[in-house]
């Protein structure tokens, strides 16, 4: 045993965060991201005739009473595949891409250990997606407000909510999709696992995104979409009515759980014997 | 195989103390399928040494160190590291051991030092509070530190290989493990890497140092070991290996045929055939016959032969060099891949 038995077993979070937002590919996503919210507003704001109920993506009609809710629209547009696509490359990335850097084995003779590098690559990932929907969430609220003020809004239960609660509900919102993207990253890091190839593995996570939606979308496997890590991504609508119905909520936060767990341990299963030959 | 066999009663003689060994392996093996990659080595490294890893490429030396280190899994047998059992007890060994595994691998988007910091963070008995100055000595010992701030994607090959090395000596290591340090490195570069193990040995670390090329770590190691398609095939200190090869006698005179026959009659028997004595000519010729231990002495030789009439031009008595038993050992060159 090493003489001095302190441990500083945090700085490999705090070291793994750092270099994450040292690379021009995480700033260079976030910075698309924040472009929907933009572009969207921007349109809107251009066009002659507001869009009229039920018009465009959701909520697009109430942007022009409170700005505020471009955050909303903005991450139900990116939610389906945008948003997805960023994880996908983050995950992905997170054990191949050091495996394909070569840095993986340094690391873990360090030694890192492989469970604290595992839940340390998982964390940072999850980090990436809080980044992700917050800069969707906060260019909405910024570009929205400076071009349509804040106002009113109708929600969709017909009542009308101020400034205040406008900026709960988005919240919630961000939130939700926040926590729709964790299970997506726990099946990432897997297969992650599996190749030292990082761009391989991106791609499989982004490929698996599209598969999920598009079996949701089949009625003939109605029995297996609550099973979908997809399942519960655009039911953020009951968040947007008065008083807020919790119930796909809570379940997507269950099935999030479940999928983290469930890959995690599969990762960890993998990681934990897998010779590291790159 | 009786060079091995030979050898390992050689150690058993000096009666090493598995305490006393910073590697030690037994019967270790490993396969990928149904090639087997390492096969069965019983590896002694001693405490304090500078131990060659030698052997051509492909003959098991890189997958050893994997093994070694934790990082792939034996298929057999079982390998202790400065005492402690791998795999089991490899997170107590790891922090004393610094090493450079295949080549040096970097984040390319980091400067040399922020990635030094960086796998400094993954051991999580480094103090952040000196990581800076360790860094910085680091750098230092490399001669690296002009560069410590440049992005490790603009890093020459030699540099990359010097930052490796820095990163191995991050914090006091009782153990060093250097991959082919000298690879990609100009002969000014291979100096410096060997003038730094001897620096690092001098302060008592084990240096365990693999390469294919041995003429870059000879002259500094202590200890060796010989690797060939994947099994170990001598085994000890410098001067046991050296001195396992008989001895030899090398003479130049223009006189070959009259020397051969006079090194006959005392009893040496010259590599080529004995032929008649023929009119001295003007060329000159090497003459090599093996000496065994109970020979005649050497000015003895050499007394007999200018009595004889054979111009002797030079006279020389050698152990054959290393370079000469390990491709006898291996049966083939150096350099080979398998």
């Amino acid at each position: 045993m090493p003489a001095d038995t302190r441990t500083h077993g945090g700085a490999l979070l705090g070291s793994e965060v750092r270099v994450l937002f040292r690379r021009w590919r995480t700033w260079a996503m976030l910075a698309a991201l924040a472009t929907i919210p933009i572009l969207m507003a921007v349109v809107v704001r251009l066009s002659s005739e507001p869009p009229g109920p039920g018009e465009g993506p959701p909520f697009l009609d109430q942007v022009t009473n409170n700005g505020m809710f471009v955050a909303v629209t903005a991450l139900v547009v990116t939610t389906p595949l945008f948003l997805p696509l960023t994880i996908a490359v983050v995950s992905g990335d997170t054990i191949a891409g050091e495996a394909g850097l070569g840095t993986l084995r340094y690391l873990l003779v360090a030694p890192a250990g492989r469970l604290r590098l595992l839940v340390v690559k998982y964390v940072s990932a999850c980090v990436f997606c809080v980044a992700a929907s917050g800069t969707v969430l906060l260019v909405g609220w910024g570009i929205g407000s400076a071009l349509f003020g804040t106002g009113e809004a109708t929600l969709l239960s017909g009542d009308t909510i101020g400034v205040g609660d406008a900026v709960v509900r988005s919240l919630l919102v961000g939130a939700h999709v926040t926590i729709c993207m964790l299970g997506l990253a726990a099946v990432g890091l897997f297969i992650s696992t599996l190749t030292d190839a990082g761009v391989g593995a991106m791609a499989a996570v982004a490929v698996l995104t599209i598969v999920a939606q598009v079996l949701g979308q089949l009625e003939q496997l109605a029995w297996l979409h609550p099973w979908l890590f997809t399942h519960h991504w655009l039911s953020f609508a009951d968040l947007l009515r008065a008083p807020i119905v919790w119930t796909s909520f809570t379940e997507n936060v269950l099935l999030q759980a479940a999928y983290v767990a469930f890959f995690g341990a599969l990762a960890y299963g993998r990681f934990s014997t897998k010779d590291v030959l790159s | 195989m009786t060079e091995t066999a030979t050898l390992a009663d050689e150690a058993d003689e000096a009666d090493i103390d598995p305490a006393d060994l910073a590697i030690a392996t037994t019967g270790l093996t490993k396969r990928f399928g149904h090639q087997t990659a390492v096969n069965g080595i019983d590896l002694a490294v001693p405490r304090g040494s500078v131990f060659g890893f030698l052997g051509p490429n492909g003959s098991g030396k890189t997958t050893t160190i994997r093994v070694l280190l934790g990082l792939a899994a034996a298929t057999g047998g079982s390998a202790r590291l400065l005492g402690h059992d791998v795999p089991t007890e490899l997170a107590q060994a790891l922090p004393r051991v610094g090493a450079l595994i295949e080549g040096p691998a970097f984040y390319p988007f980091l400067s040399g030092a922020d990635n030094l910091r960086r796998l400094d963070s993954a051991d999580r008995y480094a103090d952040p509070a000196t990581r800076d100055q360790r860094v910085a000595r680091a750098l230092e010992r490399v001669g690296l530190t002009h560069a410590a701030k440049k992005k490790a994607r603009a890093y020459s090959l030699g540099m990359k290989q010097r930052l490796g090395i820095a990163a191995a000596l991050l914090t006091p290591r009782d153990l060093l493990v250097l991959d082919e340090p000298t690879n990609g490195l100009d002969p000014q570069g291979t100096r410096e890497v060997r003038s730094l193990i001897r620096a690092v040995a001098a302060e008592g670390t084990t240096v365990f140092v693999s390469s294919h090329l041995l003429a870059e770590v000879a002259q500094i190691c202590t200890h060796a070991a010989v690797m060939h398609v994947g099994s170990l095939v001598a085994q000890g200190s410098l001067d046991d290996l050296r001195g396992t090869g008989a001895r030899v006698v090398r003479i130049t005179t223009p006189d070959g045929d009259l020397c051969r026959v006079e090194l006959a009659r005392l009893g040496l028997e010259a590599t080529g055939p004995v032929g008649e004595v023929t009119e001295p000519t003007t060329d000159e010729v090497a003459v090599e016959a093996p000496l065994a231990d109970d020979g005649p002495a050497a000015e003895d030789i050499v007394a007999a032969l200018v009595r004889a009439g054979v111009r002797v031009r030079s006279f020389d008595v050698d152990r054959p060099s290393l370079e000469d038993r390990f491709v006898a050992l291996t049966g083939e060159g150096f350099d080979v891949a398998r």
